[in-house]
């Protein structure tokens, strides 16, 4: 079996946050205190678990999500990222902490980097008060630029997030927010259009209609001027909305994308390993009193679904091996002939080289066209 | 046996909410054909539609029995019967095997036009009416203002009307009492030779076909060899019997009684409404009046939308022609609904009930294409062919021309809203034959191409005169038409469910019509699509859905990949609904809501 030989992603998550987001529909919490003893303890014990049923797996990344994962103390930082060590070992490993750009977490940067936080990604969100303050975030843009200031001098890689096509927003103004943004000098940038969840505060203002977000062509637009800015600017697209120096991608992202294996600990974490998809209880108080996995093996079918669906949000898209050896399937005999055809007709899908891959055209229609090659 | 002069047989006419089902069924308890328990479903509407819509599609009988108050006991035939102008015909026989009719007008609400129809009906069948002014003990029932109506709209006297409430039990036994009093015992000789009309049929699953008969002349017994005058098939009857409404065997049913019998029949095709049943030996001269052959006037595809319930579909129609002699089916293939079959019915009304029941019983999911008529094809060559199915349209150069089916229709319409229906039938191609007005109503005879009735005629009827137009029509034989088979394409293929045949000078405005529907109901793709609608290769309206330019998910990470999943499982789901054609993903809304369309656009 050449897959125990795999590198394997480990993902931890911290559940609480300061407040709750109107856009966000990740497995977030708002509680008064955390027993952050207790949580250190159930968090390396399901690491735990996990590592028994991963032997002589070495982690090449590890990403602190949430949540956020910045109100934990460097103490339980580090207490986790040396059990990991201790579990599986680390090759090389890219560790990544999600950080508010506060000042209160701020102060907490050094000592992350002293437990062993190589990279950080910073939720910045957008460079104007004004739209800060309709995203629902605590931070101004005055404190969000000091954090990120203390940032890249304390980690060797730094990311931020920003949100874009906002209600409102023209593309006028986002060219000027991303030349601003570009001019910080990260390696890493996650550009996100602004996407209504289902769930969310926002979901509900866009019912009502009192929401009204930017219309297909103007979407459209911004989204190329990004990926012209970003490739200017030596940092271009590497997937939809992932920009970086090449060769500063994120690494615990990628094994995502290619449909590595991953392991994923805390409450409401997703994990695919050998085969199985792997789920946590998401309350956090349920998770804590029982933080065991729900185990559910993925057919052949499926899993060669969600590597299309995942691989082809890589501009580099899809290695037809590596393809064959994670789902046992070819690839050519998964996809639809007439969507495959149809799509690479209309110049939005190529294949050569044993790669299957998005145009420019495509990347834009991806949904469509994983839809028609799908089908 | 019972005699003459105590048997009552006779129908309800009422407005649908009028009280029909509940005053039927005060009278089947009052009587005491079912105890309190069994009636506290309604009885004689048998079929969840029949119960949803409010109309009765089978006639249903049931017999009563009767003590007076001058002390003699009565015979009492209540005959339901359907209540729609795609069964005018079975209507017309129902009313034939009675002498006379309650009419249940609601206390407060008066007189509806839809009831005028079925009195008018009634009346032409010499029937004696009895005026029920029902739900008298509403707050805002006005019976003195409803007698009034009674004898200006329908002029009838109303003076006597009985006063009831179905719902509480008030007036049951007066209605009964009128019932015996008003409505004349039924003629007949029992010494005669048997004459017995076939009032409808339905299968049984248990007794076979069951026919539902009133003896004019003659007796009707077990073993009797009997022989159907117009089918022509002979057969030995095996049961006679009554409805109470639950199933009780007789002896016999002698002339001027209404029951049932079995004779073993499997196929209900040999049974047909209006027949006259004699015996075989020592048969009637001549046959009962009022037959016809039942045709079926409106034609449609109906097609799985799971092909791989095809043969369950072939399975479901098969059961349901059990009951149902009067629609037609054979197969059909169409380039892009696969197999399916093209089915004849009485009427627009007759085709959803089908299409309903095999949705509802069957549990089948159905395209339906559009409905359409039969046209008799003159060709060049001398020969003359009949045209079901517009994809069977012949080459153009071979028609000489083309007849279609009229019929005369007839109108009843609050004035307030004649403006209106008459710019209907003008629309409609229609041709004014006749206006009269009957206090504050008007009466218009028109005559209509049937093609045009068949397609949404009725449901605007409804919606312009808000539900007070009632409609009766009659074929009137064909008529050479400037007809023309118009096509839709989409992304150049012409879609065949969506052909219709339809006239020059409407083609344009009904193409037209129909691409802006499709363009809204056809989802976008990733190229753009246009949508022609062209008369042989001619485009007469185009429209074109645009290319979607941009459709992806912002964020999509480790923990989001099930549910992403799922979304795209779901739409492969959704995709086994639609119908491919050139390269174009149809969903199954688009043929109904498309074939579904009205005249606002």
């Amino acid at each position: 079996m050449p897959e125990i030989a795999q590198p394997l992603a480990l993902y931890v998550h911290w559940p609480f946050c300061v407040s709750k987001c109107p856009y966000c529909d990740f497995n977030s919490h708002v509680r008064e205190r955390v027993d952050e003893a207790a949580w250190r303890k159930a968090l390396i014990a399901d690491m735990e678990y996990e590592a028994r049923l991963t032997p002589g797996r070495r982690l090449s990344s590890l990403f602190f999500g949430g949540g956020t994962p910045s109100l934990m103390t460097p103490g339980t930082v580090g207490a986790i990222i040396e059990a990991a060590d201790r579990l599986w070992g680390f090759a090389d490993a890219e560790i990544t902490l999600e950080a508010n750009p506060s000042s209160v977490e701020a102060e907490r940067f050094a000592g992350f980097a002293a437990a062993g936080v190589n990279r950080v990604s910073l939720g910045l969100q957008a460079l104007d008060d004004t739209a800060l303050k309709a995203l629902g975030r605590a931070h101004d843009l005055a404190e969000g630029l000091a954090a990120l200031d203390v940032a890249q001098r304390h980690f060797p890689r730094v990311s931020f997030d920003l949100i874009y096509a906002r209600e409102g927003q023209t593309p006028e103004e986002w060219e000027a927010e991303l030349t601003r943004a570009l001019a910080f000098g990260t390696e890493h940038l996650s550009l996100y259009q602004l996407t209504i969840e289902p769930g969310t505060a926002f979901a509900t203002r866009a019912r009502l209609g009192r929401l009204t977000l930017p219309e297909e062509d103007a979407s459209l637009g911004m989204f190329e001027m990004t990926r012209a800015m970003t490739a200017a600017a030596g940092l271009p697209a590497y997937e939809v909305s992932n920009h970086a120096r090449p060769g500063a991608e994120s690494r615990h992202n990628l094994t995502y994308w290619r449909y590595g294996d991953y392991v994923g600990v805390g409450p409401g974490a997703h994990g695919r390993r050998g085969g199985m998809a792997t789920t946590r209880e998401r309350l956090p108080e349920t998770w804590l009193k029982t933080p065991v996995a729900s185990e559910t093996p993925l057919e052949a079918n499926t899993r060669a679904d969600e590597a299309l669906m995942m691989g082809l949000r890589l501009l580099e898209g899809i290695d037809e091996a590596a393809f064959a050896a994670r789902t046992g399937l070819a690839l050519g005999d998964v996809i639809s002939a007439s969507g495959l055809a149809e799509t690479t007709r209309l110049g939005l899908v190529a294949r050569t080289k044993g790669r299957l891959w998005l145009t420019d055209t495509g990347q834009p229609l991806l949904n469509a066209v994983i839809a028609r090659l799908m089908a | 046996m019972t005699d003459l002069a105590h048997i009552r047989n006779f129908s309800i006419i009422a407005h649908i909410d009028h009280g029909k089902s509940t005053l039927a069924d005060r009278l089947i308890q009052r009587t005491g054909g079912l105890t309190d328990r069994e009636m506290s479903e309604q009885v004689l509407d048998n079929m969840d539609i029949e119960r949803e819509r409010g109309i009765t599609i089978k006639a249903q009988t049931v017999r009563l029995e009767y003590t007076a108050k001058n002390g003699e006991t009565y015979t009492l035939n209540l005959m339901d019967t359907p209540g729609h102008v795609d069964f005018a015909y079975e209507v017309s026989r129902s009313l034939a095997a009675c002498e006379g009719a309650l009419l249940v007008v609601d206390a407060a609400q008066g007189v509806e036009a839809q009831t005028l129809a079925n009195v008018y009906q009634s009346i032409e069948h010499d029937h004696e009416i009895v005026p029920v002014i029902n739900k008298i003990d509403l707050p805002a029932a006005d019976p003195e203002k409803v007698k009034a109506e009674i004898e200006d709209i329908i002029g009838l006297d109303a003076s006597e009307a009985v006063l009831a409430s179905a719902k509480s039990g008030i007036g049951i036994d007066d209605v009964l009492e009128a019932v015996v009093n008003k409505i004349p015992p039924p003629k007949g000789d029992r010494d005669a030779p048997l004459e017995a009309m076939l009032v409808d049929s339905w299968y049984d699953p248990y007794l076979g076909v069951v026919i539902l008969v009133r003896v004019v002349n003659g007796v009707i017994r077990k073993g009797l060899n009997i022989k159907f005058m117009a089918g022509g098939t002979e057969h030995l009857i095996d049961r006679v019997g009554c409805m109470r409404p639950k199933i009780e065997t007789l002896d016999e049913i002698a002339a001027g009684e209404i029951g049932f019998i079995t004779a073993q029949i499997k196929d209900i095709s040999e049974t047909r409404v209006g027949d006259t049943i004699t015996t075989v030996k020592n048969p009637a001269k001549a046959a009962l009046p009022g037959f016809k052959e039942v045709q079926p006037v409106v034609f449609c595809g109906l097609f799985p939308v799971d092909a791989a319930d095809f043969e369950k579909l072939r399975d479901s129609i098969s059961k349901l022609r059990l009951n149902d002699a009067s629609f037609s089916f054979e197969m059909e293939t169409s380039a892009a609904l696969g197999f399916g079959f093209r089915c004849g019915f009485l009427g627009l009304l007759h085709l959803e009930i089908i299409q309903e029941r095999l949705t509802r019983e069957y549990d089948l999911d159905l395209i339906t294409t559009a409905p359409s008529v039969v046209y008799r094809m003159h060709m060049t060559d001398g020969t003359t062919q009949e045209l079901h199915n517009p994809a069977d349209y012949p080459d153009v150069v071979k028609i000489d021309f083309v007849e279609e089916p009229w019929i005369e229709a007839v109108i009843y319409v609050p004035d307030e809203y004649l403006g209106s229906l008459l710019k209907l039938c003008q629309d409609r191609r229609g041709i004014q034959k006749n206006l009269t007005y009957v206090g504050g109503r008007a009466q218009i005879t028109y005559e209509l191409p049937l093609n045009e009735v068949v397609f949404d005629f009725y449901d605007r009827l409804k919606s312009i005169s808000r539900g007070y137009a009632s409609f009766d029509y009659h074929q009137i034989g064909y008529r050479e038409g400037d007809l023309v088979k118009m096509s839709i394409l989409v992304n150049n293929e012409p879609v065949d469910a969506l052909s219709m045949i339809v006239h020059r000078g409407a083609a344009e405005a009904r193409g037209r019509h129909m691409c802006e529907r499709l363009k809204d109901l056809i989802p976008r793709h990733l190229f753009k699509i246009p949508i022609q609608a062209a008369i042989g290769g001619k485009v007469i309206a185009r429209e074109t859905i645009a290319a979607l330019r941009k459709d992806v998910t912002a964020k999509c990470y480790g923990g989001d990949i099930s549910r992403k999943r799922k979304l795209l499982d779901k739409q492969k789901e959704g995709k086994k609904r639609m119908r491919e054609y050139g390269s174009v993903s149809i969903p199954q809304e688009a043929f109904i809501a498309a074939l579904r369309m009205g005249d606002e656009g």
